[in-house]
This record gives C-alpha cells, structure tokens and sequence, in this order.
C-alpha cells in the first residue's frame, strides 16, 4: 500500500461522493412532486434506445480492429448474440449462446 | 402474508439478473484479486465496492490508489467517469417516482446493466413494481460486492479460465439493445445512439469518448425530439 489506511478511506469517500453524485443529480433536479419540463419527459422517452446503442459500443471499445484477430470474436460474439435472440427472442438462451461462443473463440481459437 | 408478494418479485427479477450475476462476478473476482496484488485485502476493495460502487471507476481507481494522495482529483475522476449515470436517472424519473423508502436505494444501486434491465423488462403480471426493481437492483449490488470479496479471499485460488466470460455483459446490452427498438422512434433514438458513439470513439480515442458520445446523443435526441415525439 502506497497510502496511508486514512489517506486511502478518504479517497474511497471522495470517488463514492462523485459517483453518487451522478446517480442522484437527476432526482434532486427533477423532484417527483412536481412534472419535470417537457423536453425532459421527451428524453425519458427517448434516451433508453440511444443509451443501450452506446453501451454495446462502450464495451466494444478496446477491440483493435486493426491487428490480430482483428475484431473477429467480437464480431462473432455480437452476431450469434443478435441472430439468435431475433430469431428466439430468449434473452437467457442468447447471452449464454453468444458468451459461450466467445469463449470458445478467444480460448481456443484465436489465442 | 407478507412475505408472499416479496417472494413473488423476488422470483420474477431473479432470472433478469442471471446474465448480471455471470459477468458482475467474473469482473468482481477480477477486480477483487487485482486490488489484492496492489496491496488492498478483501476488506479495502470490499469496502470500495459497498460504497462507491461502480465497476469501471473501480478500475480506474486503483491507479490513483497507487499514487500521490489527491482525493480532488478521484472526485472530479468519478464525476467524468460514471457521467452516464445522468441519463439513466433522466430516464428513470418517473419509473421510480412514488417508491417511498426504496427510492434512494434504487438510485444509489443504479448500474449501466440494471437501468438497462429495468428500463426494457416489462414487471410481470401479479408483482408490484416497486419490490420487483428493488430485487433486481440489489440482487446486482450484491453479485458485484459478493464477486469483489471472493476474488479478494479465494481469487488466486481459481483454476477455472474465465477469460472472455465478461461478454455476458457485452451480449446483454445486445439483447436489451434489440428489445428496445420496437417502434420507429425506438428504432431511430437507438441508431441516434449507436452511430454517436462510433462517431465519438472515432474521434476522442477508447478513454474519452463518453462524455463526447453523451454530448452528441443529446443534441441530436434535443434536435429531433418534436418530429419524434409527436
């Protein structure tokens, strides 16, 4: 340890501030007694949709497209994952296909 | 009597949260055992993940952990980092307006994985809204604190090879990525989403791209929301 166990609570506390901040800001913003404006009830419409298209980038983000393997497992990964849960609509049985399959691929194949 | 209706949410939000429990365990082991290596026993990284619970800041975390003591700078850290959090709490006012007590819990164990979960699953018929996004909520914290503590006792005991096993994550916002693009304005707020943060990774790099990715969604949600919210 780098730190003191003092130093190292404080810091704990200051990242639990700043990430709670972001979780509650909104709610203190937009308390529930009263209609929050319109363009905000537009957003709480509009922003799941977006919201789950950039975490599915967001975790795809360190893949390299440029060198071995090229992006490839992902790439697999995401397609089995889509292919089948369009055709099955099983959240359960499409994750665990698509992450057994990754597995399988960065394990075995393209290691 | 009263444990019924409790049990009956409980029952209902497990099977939600399976694909969570894989990847919040395989990370939180992670996280457990590198925060070890670093010095930090099971007590400090359980510690961090009860109270500033938030994976990828955890990460981020341990080099400042390592460093010269700057609690400002984690704070500021913290804030950029988890910024996403604002659009989940935009999008959750009025699922969790009138909750009573559960509310502030609800906020605080709001994750990328189970806003995404509560905001795309419909609460099943017979259960009440309320202890059935409690259970999914804290079912989540609990995977992610309980995989933070094995990884921090037993994790350099595993012989299992978990490498790729986080894709459940990956391939859950897939799946909930799919579910949420029924109807044409789901459809055109999620390409909205996607090509932003290609555009946005593109530019500012893998560290930088949320804010930017964020910034760019609500400009064009704001631009268009007239024509699509009509």
């Amino acid at each position: 340890m780098y730190l003191t166990p003092l130093q190292t609570l404080v810091m704990i506390l200051a990242i639990a501030l700043g990430t709670a901040l972001t979780r509650f800001l909104p709610f203190l913003l937009f308390p529930q007694d009263k209609e929050p404006p319109r363009f905000i009830r537009d957003l709480t419409r509009l922003l799941p949709p977006a919201v789950m298209g950039l975490l599915v980038v967001y975790c795809l983000k360190g893949v390299t497209l440029t060198a071995a393997p090229y992006g490839i497992p992902e790439l697999i990964g995401v397609a089995v994952t889509a292919a089948l849960h369009l055709w099955r609509r099983n959240t359960l049985l499409s994750i665990a296909a698509g992450t057994v399959v990754y597995m399988v691929l960065v394990q075995l194949i393209f290691v | 009597m009263n444990t019924s209706p409790r049990l009956r949410a409980l029952r209902a939000a497990f099977p939600h949260t399976v694909p969570v429990l894989t990847g919040y365990l395989v990370l939180g082991i992670a996280y457990g055992l590198l925060m070890q290596t670093k010095g930090y026993g099971p007590l400090w990284s359980g510690l961090m993940s009860a109270i500033a619970f938030g994976g990828s800041m955890q990460y981020a975390a341990i080099a400042l952990l390592t460093t010269v003591f700057d609690p400002l700078q984690a704070f500021l850290l913290s804030l950029m980092v988890n910024a996403r959090h604002l659009f989940y709490g935009v999008s959750m006012l009025q699922k969790y307006a009138g909750l009573g007590a559960l509310r502030p819990f609800l906020i605080y164990w709001l994750t990328d994985e189970t806003f995404s979960v509560l905001c795309t699953v419909k609460v099943p018929e017979g259960v009440e809204r309320g202890p059935f996004y409690f259970w999914v909520s804290f079912l989540d914290y609990c995977y992610w604190v309980g995989g933070t503590l094995i990884g921090g006792l037993f994790g350099s005991l595993l012989t299992f090879n978990t490498t790729g096993m986080d894709f459940a994550l990956t391939a859950l916002f897939v799946v909930l990525f799919i579910e949420q693009l029924k109807g044409r304005q789901q459809r055109i707020s999620g390409v909205i989403g996607l090509v932003c943060t290609v555009i946005a990774l593109a530019v500012f790099g893998a560290d930088r791209m949320v804010i930017a990715a964020m910034v760019l969604i609500l400009v064009c949600l704001l631009a268009g929301r007239r024509k699509l919210c009509t």
